[in-house]
């Protein structure tokens, strides 16, 4: 397994490596918005000289090198400053709302793996026969619409004109459900709630599956364009030689070899559910890190856009470094190999 | 002696853009039981499609259309479901393909394969009785560490082992019919020569049957005890393997054998593509029929 751990490492490093380069940039990049982040805060009633302190205690009067060095010390020890928009520690906001982002793109995470790779899976099983040309219709239509659209078509089919499913929002509110991990779906069924965990559940479904439709398409396609090509290596044939039923060679002999090349891209879909999740928290007015960033943004709220974006960045990383290991760990090539991963 | 294998008129067309182009022209032959029976010929005569008729994978590809009789110790396969056809490759009927290390799955370990196949006769086996049977197979086939080659991955051995791993699967449910197909063509000649003499000693013992597809005269003539030549999807010769090497009747079967090398010179033989004496009626040896 060690082969494992050289990878894991090396791509810890790389990832840590990417998470400075993010922060110099979304740190530049904060400061060339136009507007005065004192002035916003204060407000047009505010003197000169409340500006000239509020500007002095952001040392927005230094350079910006050195503001970055400000920025860097204090993140070694978790503190990524104050929001002036809430005025509450970032850190503290940013618990607050990510785990509604979490739990929404982890659930869609869940429909694109459980839907798209099965579909994928037929789709291939049946190549060149009506299911599969229904099944790549379908998840042609899926990438073609980005998610916020998916989304909007979604509410009005399912919760306006058919209202099955809710609006808005993560829960009804007469539930009363304390905080632990802030993903409701755990939380609910950490208090033993069954009706509010089927509550949550309800409410969820419909956001992670507007943010998921693309996923799952694209999933879909490259499942079944891999698995087409592994039907044509000898080993499938062995396997129908050998009396395998075409069942069990599907889900087995040609679904596992296919999946590897599938599971990067796959992996940077999920990641990419992050930015769109958004625009669908927009849609489904979910309380999560798109309305907190969005707020952010407007405010030039410094310390926020940076601590939004960095969070963003390092779940990105870190999803990014889980599908590797579970390569790594379904490639026997690179489990095994004496060199590492290339 | 009775026939494991008999092929009876075989046709098999296939519907193309240009339409219905056939392939095989009505061919016949047939494996008696615990004889080695080799069909030989060049790329694209015809050999590895029937091969894949008799396994009834080809009737599964929609624009292939097969036609003749195809009977497995004295049984109609024509009239069997597809189920019931299924259930016999894997038990009864056996095969080993070209390359070895490309027919083994690349993300399952030799062991998981092996009990894979195993349970196929034994749908209930455990994983350790299936190690156990697989190790004592592959013991027969001279692996000796099979521990450790039961725990690799193809990739991870030889072409050679990997060969050997072919063979004791192929032979693990004891089949009264095994198709090798070109076995060993992907591996080099010595490597190819010795796993042959282990897979020839291990068919004599056990009695099975072998329908034998080649388009090495030499290991033809070490291997089989019968010979049909197949050229563009027509039988031109058969009979007995010595009978067909003394005498080869057809000027196909000639030109067939003129195109080995010889290790004592004289250049490459000169050889037409085609030639109208190809197409002569077809040529039977004595004992050839049966």
């Amino acid at each position: 397994m060690s082969a494992v751990l050289r990878l894991l490492s090396r791509r810890l490093g790389i990832s840590l490596i990417v998470l400075v380069g993010v922060s110099m940039l979304i740190f530049g990049i904060a400061r060339v918005i136009p507007g005065d982040p004192a002035r916003i805060a204060l407000g047009p009633n505010a003197t000169e000289e409340q500006v000239a302190n509020l500007r002095e205690a952001l040392h927005l009067n230094d350079p910006v090198v050195v503001q970055y060095g400000y920025f860097v010390a204090d993140l070694l020890q978790g503190d990524l400053g104050v929001s002036l928009y809430t005025n509450r520690p970032v850190t503290l906001d940013i618990a607050q709302f990510l785990p509604a982002t979490l739990e929404l793109v982890l659930f869609a995470g869940v429909l694109m793996v459980g839907i798209g790779l099965p579909l994928g899976m037929w789709s291939a099983r049946y190549r060149g026969r009506w299911p599969d040309h229904l099944i790549r219709v379908v998840s042609l239509l899926g990438v073609s619409a980005p998610s916020f659209v998916w989304a909007v078509i979604l509410m009005l089919l399912f919760a306006f004109f058919l209202p099955i499913f809710p609006i808005a929002g993560r829960i009804t509110d007469s539930f009363e459900i304390t905080r632990v991990t802030g993903f409701l779906l755990v939380d609910t069924l950490l208090a033993g709630n069954g009706a509010a965990f089927a509550d949550a559940l309800w409410h969820i479904f419909l956001p992670a599956f507007a943010l998921a439709v693309s996923g799952i398409g694209q999933a879909a396609r490259l499942t079944r364009a891999n698995m087409v090509e592994t039907y044509d290596r000898p080993y499938v044939e062995m396997a129908q030689a050998y009396g395998f039923s075409a069942r069990r060679i599907a889900a087995k002999y040609a679904f596992k070899p296919s999946l590897i090349p599938s599971l990067t891209i796959i992996g940077l879909d999920f990641a990419a559910m992050l930015g769109n999740a958004f625009l669908v928290e927009a849609v489904f007015a979910w309380p999560g890190l798109s309305r907190y960033g969005v707020a952010v943004i407007l405010r030039k709220d410094l310390n926020a856009i940076i601590g939004t974006v960095l969070i963003i960045s390092a779940t990105f990383l870190i999803v990014n470094l889980i599908v590797d290991l579970l390569i790594a760990f379904l490639n026997p090539r690179i489990r095994h190999s004496e060199r590492g991963a290339s | 002696m009775s026939d494991v294998l008999e092929v009876r008129d075989l046709c098999l067309r296939f519907r193309g853009y240009s339409g219905m182009s056939e392939v095989l022209h009505g061919i016949s032959l047939n494996v008696r039981a615990g004889e080695r029976v080799a069909l030989v010929g060049e790329s694209g005569s015809g050999k590895s499609v029937t091969a894949r008729i008799v396994l009834g994978l080809l009737q599964e590809l929609p624009s292939a259309q097969v036609e003749g009789g195809l009977f497995f110790e004295g049984e109609d396969l024509n009239r069997l479901s597809r189920r019931q056809w299924q259930a016999l490759r894997g038990t009864s009927i056996s095969m080993i393909f070209q390359d070895p290390t490309s027919s083994l799955n690349p993300v399952f370990t030799i062991g998981t394969q092996f009990a894979e196949v195993l349970r196929r006769r034994d749908p209930k086996l455990s994983r350790e009785a299936a190690d156990e049977r697989a190790g004592t197979l592959l013991q027969s086939v001279s692996i000796h560490d099979h521990a450790r080659v039961l725990g690799a991955y193809p990739f991870q051995l030889s072409g050679g082992m990997n060969q050997r791993v072919v063979i004791a699967m192929a032979l693990a449910n004891h089949p009264s019919l095994l198709i090798a197909d070109e076995p060993g063509t992907a591996l080099d000649v010595t490597v190819q020569a010795q796993t042959l003499k282990l897979m020839h000693e291990l068919v004599e013992r056990s009695g099975t049957a072998v329908l034998f597809i080649s388009h090495n005269l030499g290991v033809v003539r070490e291997f089989a005890d019968r010979v049909f030549v197949i050229y563009r999807g027509r039988i031109v010769e058969q009979g007995p393997t010595p009978a067909i090497f003394e005498d080869p009747g057809h000027a196909y079967t000639r030109a067939l054998m003129a195109a080995v090398p010889r290790i004592t010179g004289g250049g490459l033989p000169e050889l037409n593509d085609s030639e109208s004496a190809f197409l002569d009626p077809m040529v039977v040896h004595e004992g050839g029929k049966a």
